[in-house]
């Protein structure tokens, strides 16, 4: 600490006085000062009122049959809206939940067995999985298959084999009646 | 273990040893020597700096929000004062920023004048400092346009059409200039492109102008030399200090027109989206060209008004060889002095008649204002410079420093130097 007793003689050898204080009061209130004036220009960034209010979609899902899949736009992102065969079902339901690199139950994911809704956006890097389609490739597992690095997700929309960390995002929604669901 | 001695030393050391970026702030901005005399004029200097980097970033987070394209201009502007984060404060902190820059600018001109910075050897200073006037002219002119209202359109029709007076050349420059027949997708694509690229530009000449400064370092109210150490004191901490307070007064005054008066410096009309069928009833520039206007205005042929007006602005490029009087500062020229304050008050009597409609009697008082404008720079400049007897100014700025307290009987004088030195 004697090493540098010139520049600092009196941060280190006296006790804080008049003058330590007023540095201190001055350095914090102009680097409020400036947090503050920044602020705004980094929330002008965010997202604008107009694009949050188009923050949640209401589809009509009366038309969707058994076996079929609609794409719905929802934060300009693709929603994949799917009307389950039983046998999808059942699929979903019997894995081991200990087997699943993502562990969530196929309850936790719907909330009507016959709707699986979900964000169509692959969790690895942000490619759109095939298997909307009745002719795409559906991947190992019956469900949807990334084509950019090979991300296989099951019908539940859980990620089964290749390198996305996680399933596919289940967004916020609600049946607002039988035909009618509002996601976000 | 010391943090300071083991590890940023060696690394202030490293860099400056290759690129003496630190011994340079040292050297100019920190041990910089600097008059000790200088009062609060010599502020607006760094406000300029700071009001320049405030556009800038302003201006840059503005033009995330922006679309150059004369359908969609005018609801960008509006989509960012309604719907982006702050943007009415971004906005309104450029808008009432480019009119601060303005007064800025004003006070820190006719300091010049009043003390005699322009001269000998600061004519280059000068003629740079000039050259960055001319490009806040026309970015600010290009930067209004943008907004796409009435005031807008109408302003840069009027603006551009005054090339139109070049003989022969001159429809087809304008024709030119706008891309188009009239003021048109082309010309509000280009308009934005440079209102952009200016302050690159202006960034540039201040360079310029601050390594010209420091070349010969600051004029003062006493308008001699530093001529020993004892007539300096370095920048920092007295003028950093003199500065942040200035800075804190400017901040206020600035920022009362952007939260409280936002639209005092601007026309109502601009809230209307330009329409090239319709021209508002009273149009008129923003405040910081009316003495200019006004002298377009006084002369009823085209190109003759037209080469006044840009006369009144070039004319300032040859002001040091107008003024070849020995003395700089208007404190020793009882002449000068009160030429100079006449001056002052024919811009300001030029700015009002810009402002009002051309009838009379202001066409006449224009006219005065105007001749007296020019006969200011052409005729009382170079005859008070010629005949003037100016007092003798002190020997030194410690000189005159000390003849200024002993004179005004303040309490132990000598003291007092000592303690500023």
């Amino acid at each position: 600490m004697n090493d540098q007793a010139d520049d600092n003689k009196e941060i280190v050898d006296e006790s804080p006085n008049r003058r330590d204080f007023l540095q201190i009061a001055t350095y914090t209130v102009g680097g409020v000062g400036a947090g503050m004036a920044v602020w705004p220009l980094v929330d002008s960034i965010n997202p604008p009122a107009d694009v949050l209010s188009l923050a949640s979609s209401e589809i009509d899902i009366s038309s969707i049959k058994v076996g079929q899949s609609v794409t719905v736009m929802w934060r300009g992102r693709p929603v994949f809206v799917r009307h389950r065969t039983d046998t999808e079902i059942k699929e979903a339901r019997a894995v081991p939940l200990d087997s699943l690199p993502d562990p969530a139950s196929d309850e936790e994911r719907t909330q009507k067995a016959e709707w699986l809704i979900m964000v169509g956006v692959c969790t690895h890097l942000g490619c759109i999985p095939n298997g909307q389609r009745e002719t795409d490739p559906k991947g190992d597992f019956n469900g949807w298959f990334c084509p950019c690095h090979g991300s296989h997700y099951d019908s539940a929309g859980r990620i089964r084999k290749g390198p996305a960390p996680t399933n596919l995002e289940v967004p916020p929604y609600q049946f607002l009646d039988d035909t009618t669901v509002k996601i976000g | 273990m010391n943090f300071y001695k083991n590890i940023v030393l060696p690394i202030h050391d490293w860099v400056d040893y290759r690129l003496p970026v630190f011994s340079y702030v040292r050297k100019n901005l920190v041990d910089y020597p600097t008059p000790k005399n200088l009062n609060y004029w010599w502020n607006f200097g760094a406000l300029l700096g700071i009001t320049l980097m405030t556009m800038i970033i302003t201006g840059i987070f503005l033009a995330f929000n922006y679309t150059p394209h004369t359908e969609l201009a005018f609801a960008s502007v509006e989509h960012l004062m309604r719907d982006v984060n702050y943007g009415w404060l971004i906005r309104f902190m450029h808008s009432s920023g480019a009119s601060m820059f303005f007064i800025l600018v004003y006070i820190h001109m006719f300091r010049s004048l009043y003390f005699g910075s322009f001269k000998a050897p600061r004519e280059l200073l000068w003629i740079i400092g000039v050259a960055i006037y001319l490009a806040m002219m026309a970015t600010a002119f290009m930067g209004y346009v943008l907004p796409w209202g009435q005031m807008s359109y109408w302003g840069a029709t009027v603006i551009t059409s005054l090339f139109s007076a070049i003989p022969i050349v001159g429809d087809s420059l304008v024709t030119w200039i706008w891309g188009g027949f009239v003021i048109g997708d082309n010309t509000l694509m280009r308009f934005f492109v440079v209102h952009y690229l200016m302050p690159m530009i202006i960034v540039l000449l201040v360079f310029f102008h601050l390594w010209a400064l420091h070349s010969h370092h600051s004029n003062n109210p006493l308008g001699v030399d530093m001529k020993t150490p004892a007539d300096s004191i370095p920048f920092h901490p007295y003028y950093t200090i003199k500065d942040l307070l200035g800075l804190g007064v400017f901040l206020t005054f600035y920022l009362t027109f952007v939260f409280f008066a936002p639209d005092y410096f601007g026309h109502p009309d601009n809230y209307v989206e330009a329409n090239p069928l319709v021209t508002p009833a009273h149009i008129v520039p923003e405040w910081y060209f009316l003495p200019f206007y006004a002298i377009l205005r006084s002369i009823d042929d085209k190109l003759l008004g037209v080469i006044a007006m840009f006369s009144a602005v070039s004319i300032l490029f040859v002001l040091p060889w107008l003024d070849r009087g020995r003395v700089r500062s208007a404190k020793f020229r009882p002449i000068y002095r009160q030429f100079f304050w006449l001056f002052v008050a024919d811009c300001f009597l030029l700015g009002y008649i810009g402002a009002q409609s051309a009838v009379e009697p202001f066409v006449t008082i224009g006219r005065l204002a105007a001749a007296y404008y020019f006969a200011h720079f052409l005729i009382i400049i170079p005859l008070v410079a010629k005949f003037e007897r100016p007092l003798e100014p002190p020997e030194s700025i410690s000189a005159g420093v000390l003849e200024a307290q002993l004179k005004s009987k303040t309490a132990e004088p000598a003291a007092q130097l000592q303690g500023a030195e």
